[in-house]
């Protein structure tokens, strides 16, 4: 049994709730949020124990682990407070807003032997796995540009008054949308070392983009594409894909499905055919024992439960591999600010929205 | 309003292929977002299925439910037994609006910008027992307005929220849910999840007897959580009636054989299904009442 302490009851917070409450080798301890009315209704219509104070639940209570899914700003300090008290932490995405902070954090929990992970959920979609699993077995041969896209319908007018629409508190479209796109990167085609074209523009935001774009750069001379926009509303939800393209042949995969056409067979995978070959998320997908919007959310969790009952140190999502995109956040805002001074103005003043692509240029 | 032991139909039409759901292919669920931004695209398929003998719509609150309803209201002679089984809330929309306005903005968004609750919740105040009853029943009724005049005898909590509050063990919503649709609507409460056999276990608690509990069952076990050997034992051993859903498992099951399945598993009162084409909502019709196992 796992007794666990939650910090952040936000939409990521409470579905974490859910699930980890469901989890029969989970002992849900107590959970913290500043916003009293959410943890007098909990506490008063769930009989969960609740803190408004992180300090104090972290001394008041027996935990083995915490799971943090406060505002980006708020993690490196806690998470670094729950590792000093001997803590296993999950941690939302992204996983810091600093890269230092990260780094330091990194060698805090690998000294002290702590298991780590961040909520990287696609890492946990069959499709995703199955593309990291084709692209890394080298049966698309030398692989040469990769692609990543991340599209939804988040911010769709002028204003929004959320953390997640602040600067420097991890909002905008950078934190929210392309962090993920950025780590799916990572996972299936390894991590660049360096972006270049950087766009980051408020379409509607006036304090954060909406659409981030670059380019991403391989030691080994292949390149990539970034293309990360919330404020398309053609999408009904996030939606992310990823293609990668060798010299035998290309892969795509979104969260349904994984498309891989090879040119020749490889013998690395000799189940795949020359030609196309298509295999879906509900074939590739293992049940989870409780469902609340995706088997990837409660997986995730599961996984970090294990983790935390056989002392799992390098496991999938740990600190050191969110570490890594954070590193390409820190590089797109760095390459961006200085080649675009005025990056996160809106396109779309809330006074006067004009429509039409003519007018957005004229305007 | 019906009363509260009505019998639901065997074959009730679902909507996910009207707003671009589909399990299997974002590319599918694009091309049928586009064909059905005709209001008429969805009326033909509905009348389609009318014609086939199938007269329950089960819809989830989705804005653009609402032409639909006004459709149905202004030809309603034509469809003089035609019903809804809503079911609440088309749950993006709120999910979209807690990410742009946070969780108390985004509820005061979808709840009427008058009266004493607007005013607490600006205020910030607890939520104290009475006052989460009122607001279930405030959201419950936004969502219902897109109805008014229709038949609505099953009325359904979507599956992300109860397997939300199911998790969380905000238990007490459910009976909220339950009396608020029974006293005000007249219709029995139907609870979809993903979890039935966790599900059904407060249900019974809380005393709801013999709900209406609708959930993926196929032969596959897909997205049938607790696995399938137990929906087997608690659709054989408990008390409740059941609706299936992903019969087909999105495809991955050939209709004849998924069908058979789910129509020779115990107790199962109606099959939800969705289809686009005529020839397809015949068949599947068609393949249930010939395999349906007939029950005393």
């Amino acid at each position: 049994m796992v007794r666990i302490g939650m910090i952040g009851l936000g939409k990521m917070g409470l579905s974490h709730l859910a699930i980890v409450r469901a989890h029969p080798q989970v002992q849900l301890v107590a959970a913290c949020d500043s916003t009293a009315y959410l943890t007098d209704v909990l506490s008063k219509h769930t009989g969960l124990k609740c803190y408004a104070d992180f300090d104090r639940m972290l001394a008041e209570e027996q935990l083995d682990a915490v799971l943090i899914a406060t505002p980006s700003k708020l993690h490196a300090s806690m998470v670094q407070k729950a590792l000093e008290k001997g803590l296993h932490v999950f941690c939302e995405k992204p996983f810091v807003l600093d890269v230092h902070d990260g780094e330091r954090l990194v060698a805090l929990a690998e000294a002290k032997g702590l298991v780590t992970q961040v909520g990287y959920h696609y890492r946990f979609v069959g499709a995703f796995q199955e593309a990291a699993r084709i692209v890394q077995s080298g049966a698309l041969g030398t692989v040469h540009h990769v692609r990543a896209e991340a599209y939804g319908p988040v911010v769709l007018k002028a204003k929004g008054g959320t953390w997640r629409s602040a600067k420097n508190e991890g909002g905008g479209a950078l934190y929210d949308y392309a962090c993920h796109a950025i780590d799916l990167v990572n996972y299936v085609a390894g991590t660049p070392s360096s972006v270049s074209g950087v766009v980051r523009h408020g379409v509607f935001s006036r304090d954060v983009e909406d659409e981030v774009y670059c380019s991403l750069n391989y030691a080994s001379g292949a390149s990539g594409q970034l293309c990360v926009n919330w404020s398309d509303e053609s999408f009904r939800k996030m939606s992310t894909k990823i293609s990668v393209w060798g010299t035998n042949g290309r892969i795509t995969a979104d969260r349904q499905e994984c498309q891989i056409y090879l040119r020749e067979p490889a013998a690395a995978l000799p189940e795949l055919k020359a030609g196309w070959t298509v295999r879906y998320t509900t074939d590739l997908t293992e049940e989870v024992w409780y469902y609340l919007r995706g088997e990837e959310y409660s997986a995730q969790i599961d996984y970090f439960v294990k983790s935390c009952e056989q002392k799992r140190l390098n496991g999938q999502n740990s600190f050191r591999s969110a570490l890594d995109a954070d590193r390409v956040v820190a590089m797109i805002l760095a390459e961006g600010s200085a080649a675009n001074p005025g990056a996160g103005a809106p396109l779309v003043s809330a006074a006067a929205a004009p429509k039409g692509l003519l007018s957005r240029i004229f305007g | 309003m019906q009363g509260n032991h009505n019998t639901m139909d065997r074959v009730l039409f679902g909507d996910n292929q009207f707003f671009g759901v589909n399990h299997m292919s974002e590319e599918k669920a694009r091309a049928q977002q586009m064909r059905f931004q005709d209001l008429q695209a969805i009326i033909d398929v509905l009348d389609a299925a009318y014609q086939e003998g199938i007269r329950t719509f089960m819809c989830t609150t989705h804005d653009r439910v609402e032409q639909i309803c006004d459709y149905f209201r202004a030809n309603a002679s034509k469809y003089p037994d035609y019903q809804f089984y809503p079911c609440m809330p088309y749950a993006h929309k709120y999910a979209n609006a807690v990410t742009e306005h946070g969780m108390i903005d985004a509820l005061r968004k979808f709840l009427p910008d008058d009266g004493a609750v607007g005013a607490m919740l600006k205020g910030g105040m607890a939520l104290a027992n009475k006052d989460i009853e009122a607001i279930l029943q405030l959201l419950i009724d936004a969502e219902m307005k897109m109805f008014h005049g229709l038949k609505t005898p099953v009325i359904s909590m979507q599956n992300v929220i109860t397997d939300l509050l199911l998790g969380i063990g905000m238990k007490e919503a459910f009976r909220i849910f339950h009396d608020h649709v029974r006293n005000k609507y007249g219709a029995e409460a139907g609870f979809i999840t993903m979890n039935t056999p966790a599900l059904l276990d407060v249900l019974d608690e809380l005393g709801i007897e013999n709900p209406i509990i609708c959930s993926n069952i196929n032969k596959i076990g897909f997205r049938m959580c607790g696995g399938i050997e137990l929906y087997e034992k608690t659709l054989s051993t408990r008390k409740f009636r059941p609706v299936a859903m992903s019969v087909l498992a999105s495809g991955a099951i050939s209709p004849k054989e998924a069908i058979d399945y789910v129509c020779k598993l115990p107790n199962m009162e109606s099959i939800v299904f969705g289809a686009s084409g005529r020839a397809n909502i015949r068949q599947t019709k068609q393949l249930i009442d010939e395999l349906w196992v007939h029950r005393s």
